[in-house]
């Protein structure tokens, strides 16, 4: 690790004057990833300033019926959180289908948005990423590239989100609030994550200087007919080879609003509005599904090692949705699916 | 050397010989010394390695004190006045500074446990976060989990169960699976293992930790 300069900011407006106009200078709350990735030297920051003393840890409920959480509440207490559980079910159980509890006891709901991918080749410093060092070439194009990405890549970049919380809250289409030297703004979550593109080393539409401070929830949780499905290569703390978070709302057994969410597949949580269209106003059965999950799934397009994710990708839509319209959703410590 | 990014609080990193090299230190807001960089952030390491001192216009000193930052941790029950290298992770500060090698490194990458430790009561990968981010916080190790000669139930229980063959990961399991049932969320055997997945046992211990683990929470 290369040395760097410690630094505490005590408020939000002093995290964002001591970010000010220094690209070298990064935020560290949970550390659960940066830590890791300084270890590797894939971020090799000189400055590190450490946001644990802002005030951004509550939980609290905002003017329209939804819920803010502070940036810095942690992945197990907002889990953990009885507003959370009663209303957003599908973002507790996301949020549990991931990682370790030791990891989530530090991991903050802002940084959990910002983690990197776990490509092998973004993470090995010997090996070509154009995500890592722009302009170097994809490794895992022609590599070893079983968990990585089907829908949206680009020929400079294949790799996917890794976050489990990030599908529920694109599901929920929650808002993210950032603070730069110009003031506040609102970014919707399907705006928050990049496509790779030709620039596949930004993650993120958050712009150099600003500082997540809040992810807002809107009033619509889903709370009765959810699920989050994730399938991987070992039954607990492992990255996702396909998950799939659903919110639907039912008449009977007709579908009134259906939203779905795929992880493990893309640069960033993958929804389809065409795919969510062809549930509204339908019954809710496996013809519905499997017509949904075919839209969904039409440009997609595996590798030499996750072309498998394809099928896989449409059962799991399917499998999903159907525990979604029983009102049974996948249980995270029985790893059974229904 | 980028003279214009030195200003008033800046100290020159010279060699013995008084001569400039091309890196300075200079005291944060926070009022610590800290490593500044310039072009060669890697020279820092030489640096320190090859025993250079930093000047500045009134004092001589070594430099590793005045590079290191402040922080005070109470570790099971005893406070610890530290200075540190800001990069020094919880793991090293117990295991090279404080000799408290209960807790193990394994992986050092969070992905296998054998260093959890409690900050402030809640389990943690110790490899994963710099000890300077808890400047006033309750660490529990391993150590310190037997009170007055007795062992901890959780302790006991592993002893019981025979929960352990090359003991590598055990005081990391121990301490998790304390955190587990004073976070009161498990119940059954398929909840014990899942929220106990964050420590690997390469010996493949895991029937008898979850035997034990059960034993402790009717215990406790």
């Amino acid at each position: 690790m290369i040395n760097f300069e410690y630094a505490r900011a005590s408020d939000v407006a002093d995290a964002v004057r001591q970010l000010a106009g220094n690209p070298a200078a990064k935020f560290v709350a949970g550390g659960t990833n940066l830590i890791d990735l300084m270890k590797m030297e894939v971020e090799r920051p000189t400055k590190v300033i450490d946001i644990n003393r802002l005030p951004l840890k509550q939980v609290e409920a905002t003017a329209v019926g939804g819920l803010r959480v502070g940036a810095l509440v942690r992945n197990t207490d907002l889990a953990y959180d009885p507003l959370i559980e009663q209303r957003y079910p599908v973002l507790a159980s996301a949020i549990m289908a991931g990682a370790s509890q030791q990891l989530r006891n530090m991991a903050s709901t802002g940084g959990n948005l910002l983690q990197r991918t776990r490509c092998h080749y973004f993470y090995d410093t010997a090996m070509p990423c154009n995500k890592r060092e722009p302009g170097s070439g994809c490794a895992a194009i022609t590599g070893h590239n079983r968990m990585h990405a089907i829908l949206g890549a680009s020929e400079a970049c294949i790799a996917t989100h890794p976050s489990d919380m990030c599908v529920a809250l694109a599901m929920l289409e929650a808002k993210v609030h950032v603070t730069g030297a110009s003031g506040e703004r609102v970014i919707a979550f399907a705006d928050f994550h990049r496509l790779p593109g030709d620039t596949p080393q930004r993650d993120t539409n958050l712009d150099a200087g600003e500082i997540i401070t809040a992810v807002e929830l809107p009033p619509q949780g889903f709370a009765t007919n959810y699920t989050y499905l994730k399938v991987r290569d070992r039954l607990s703390y492992a990255f996702a080879l396909v998950s799939v978070a659903v919110g639907l709302e039912l008449k009977g057994d007709t579908i009134t609003q259906g939203r779905f969410a795929l992880g493990g597949v893309a640069h960033k949580p993958w929804r389809d509005p065409n795919a969510e269209a062809a549930l509204r106003g339908q019954p809710a059965n496996a013809t519905t599904f499997a017509r949904a999950a075919q839209v969904l799934l039409k440009d997609a397009r595996g590798y030499e090692h996750n072309a498998f994710k394809i099928d896989l990708a449409r059962r799991c839509i399917v499998r999903a949705l159907t525990q979604a319209a029983r009102g049974m959703p996948q249980s995270q410590s029985s790893k059974k699916i229904m | 050397m980028e003279r214009s990014r030195v200003g008033a609080r800046d100290k020159a990193l010279v060699d013995k010989s008084g001569k400039q090299v091309g890196v300075y230190a200079r005291t944060n807001d926070a009022g610590a010394f800290a490593w500044g960089t310039l072009r060669n952030p890697r020279a820092l390491l030489a640096i320190q390695v090859d025993g250079f001192i930093m000047i500045s216009d009134d004092e001589i000193g070594s430099g590793t004190a005045a590079f290191s930052v402040p922080v005070n941790l109470t570790v099971n029950g005893t406070r610890h006045a530290l200075a540190l290298d800001p990069r020094t992770t919880l793991l090293d500060v117990l295991r090279e500074h404080l000799d408290l090698t209960g807790t193990k490194k394994g992986c050092d990458q969070g992905q296998c446990g054998a260093c959890t430790v409690l900050i402030d009561g809640r389990r943690v990968n110790s490899c994963l976060t710099f000890a300077v981010m808890h400047d006033g916080a309750q660490i529990t190790t391993v150590e310190g989990l037997a009170k007055d000669g007795t062992l901890h139930p959780v302790q006991q229980a592993f002893i019981d169960h025979d929960a352990f063959q090359c003991g590598y990961c055990t005081p990391g399991q121990i301490c998790s699976a304390v955190a587990l049932i004073a976070e009161g969320r498990a119940r059954t055997a398929e909840e014990i293992r899942e929220l106990m997945s964050g420590n690997i046992c390469r010996c493949g211990a895991y029937t008898n930790i979850v035997a034990a683990i059960q034993q402790a929470m009717g215990r406790s």
